[in-house]
């Protein structure tokens, strides 16, 4: 693939084009491309079963795609996973925890599996615990945590290697509204200082957090909108059209 | 990372209850059959010291209890594998790992070297128990060797067979029971082919320890149990590239 020029496109944090994605006959995700610049938080809006989740699971490096290109700061995704994936943090929809661990024994593992050395995991595990308001609770078992808990160790091993790129698959699902603004504020954090990209059915979250849109229907992209939109132009309504569109 | 990877596995394993009281059951019944045949050739002990070559106590105490050692083995390690991948899959913590910088190979040999470190702790476990003998007496040490050696290798080919079949599913317990279909198919194939010449025997890791059981030091056997976790690790790491495709 050609890379990018480093002057004029250096903040690119990631680079995908033309995406698909076939499982089966069916296709799943047809021709996507997206790009993410740093600072930038990036939102996937559309419907349930739209293949907002696949896509992401692209860009993470856990599907391979059928075609297309990924890069990861300028670090092809499929020729080199292993320097691409230690500057991306993926959060899955289901957050991927081993609840039999203490906070501190996982977030210790999902350090050295990003590569952090011995010396400094330390530091970044209490620097991620911080952001991500989980200081007390280093000594708890995962399992005994409450839900909105469990969602932020798993952002915190997300984010714990100080990522290029940070993936988020529906990060507020089934959040009470307290956690609910509590983890938004967090995202919109972690989107100054690094890029972030997430998935959503909802349309508020979109208004709230994301610097730009991408509205997903049946695996293609139909529409996209900056923030500098989203006051006017009309661009709630379009959303709320196609949206009402998608879910009928 | 493979040993970041290793570390996991084994925290993970004495985090659960069910491992400690699988533990502790087994050494509860080693201990006991342990016991009872010692008692046994402690009785019969005076008309063998009239044999002009007797058997020795390693070979007729210590082998039999690590032979039954190794078919007990054949039974647990599906228990302890069919989580390996299988429950990383049922709960999404699979695309933590693939999300990673990990290779499949990494992570096959990460959970191997896992649970092949747990599993010869109970091993050890069984050998100390066994030389406890040498108080009383001086044991066969090269016997004892060829054991370690043999269950060293009995352990490597169970936990591969295990990890491969937990890449098959979502579910451990379906993992378990493939795990154990295999490894008892091949022990069945093998102590019901009646001709010593059979080829079935050969393809059974169980009868090539006993052969190491009994201090039979054969490198086919060696090179047996060597290609035999190969070809299943490989099978895994293979597997593992297949789950990415989806």
């Amino acid at each position: 693939m050609s890379h990018p020029a480093p002057s004029s496109r250096s903040d690119l944090t990631l680079n995908a084009q033309h995406l698909s994605r076939r499982i089966g006959k069916r296709e799943i995700v047809s021709d996507i491309s997206l790009t993410l610049r740093r600072g930038e938080v990036l939102g996937l809006l559309g419907h349930n079963g739209a293949g907002k989740s696949t896509v992401l699971q692209m860009l993470a490096g856990v599907l391979t795609p059928d075609s297309g290109e990924i890069s990861i700061s300028g670090i092809d995704l499929l020729n080199q996973p292993q320097t691409a994936k230690a500057r991306l943090g993926f959060l899955p929809e289901t957050p991927p925890l081993y609840k039999e661990l203490t906070v501190d024994a996982y977030l210790n593992f999902a350090a050295r599996l990003r590569l952090i050395p011995a010396a400094k995991v330390h530091a970044a595990l209490a620097h991620a615990k911080h952001r991500c308001g989980l200081d007390a609770m280093g000594k708890k078992i995962i399992a005994t945590l409450s839900k909105g808990y469990q969602q932020r160790v798993g952002i915190a091993q997300a984010i714990i290697h100080a990522p290029d790129v940070i993936i988020l698959d529906e990060p507020t699902v089934g959040l009470d509204p307290a956690q609910l603004r509590e983890i938004r504020t967090l995202i919109r954090e972690l989107g100054d200082a690094h890029s972030v990209i997430l998935s959503t059915h909802l349309l508020p979250e979109v208004a709230a957090l994301c610097d730009r849109v991408e509205v997903i229907r049946q695996g293609k992209q139909v529409y996209s909108a900056d923030r500098s939109a989203f006051d006017h132009d009309g661009l709630e309504d379009r959303l709320v059209e196609l949206t009402t569109e998608i879910a009928s | 990372m493979i040993r970041i990877l290793a570390a996991r596995e084994l925290r993970s394993l004495f985090a659960l209850p069910s491992t400690w009281l699988m533990l502790g059951v087994l050494q509860f019944l080693l201990a006991w059959n342990y016991l009872s045949r010692l008692d046994a050739w402690l009785q019969v002990q005076p008309q063998l010291a009239q044999l002009a070559n007797p058997p020795g106590v390693t070979i007729t105490v210590a082998a039999p209890l690590l032979n039954m050692l190794g078919l007990l083995l054949m039974l647990l390690t599906p228990l302890f594998t069919m989580r390996a991948f299988a429950e990383e899959r049922r709960n999404q913590t699979l695309a933590l790992l693939l999300s990673s910088p990990v290779s499949g190979r990494q992570l096959v040999l990460g959970k191997f070297l896992g649970l092949l470190t747990f599993l010869m702790l109970l091993v050890v476990a069984e050998l100390a128990m066994v030389a406890t003998l040498g108080i009383g007496t001086s044991l066969d040490k090269g016997l004892l060797a060829a054991n370690l050696l043999g269950l060293l290798l009995l352990t490597m080919s169970f936990v591969a067979v295990g990890l491969y079949i937990s890449t098959l599913t979502a579910q451990p317990i379906v993992a378990a029971i493939g795990g154990l279909a295999v490894l008892l198919g091949l022990w069945v194939i093998d102590v019901s082919a009646t001709d010593e010449g059979a080829i079935w025997h050969e393809l059974s890791p169980v009868a090539h320890f006993q052969k190491l059981n009994i201090g039979l030091f054969d490198t086919a056997d060696i090179a047996f149990f060597l290609l035999f976790t190969v070809a299943f690790l490989q099978l895994s790491v293979c597997r593992i590239r297949a789950l990415r495709r989806g």
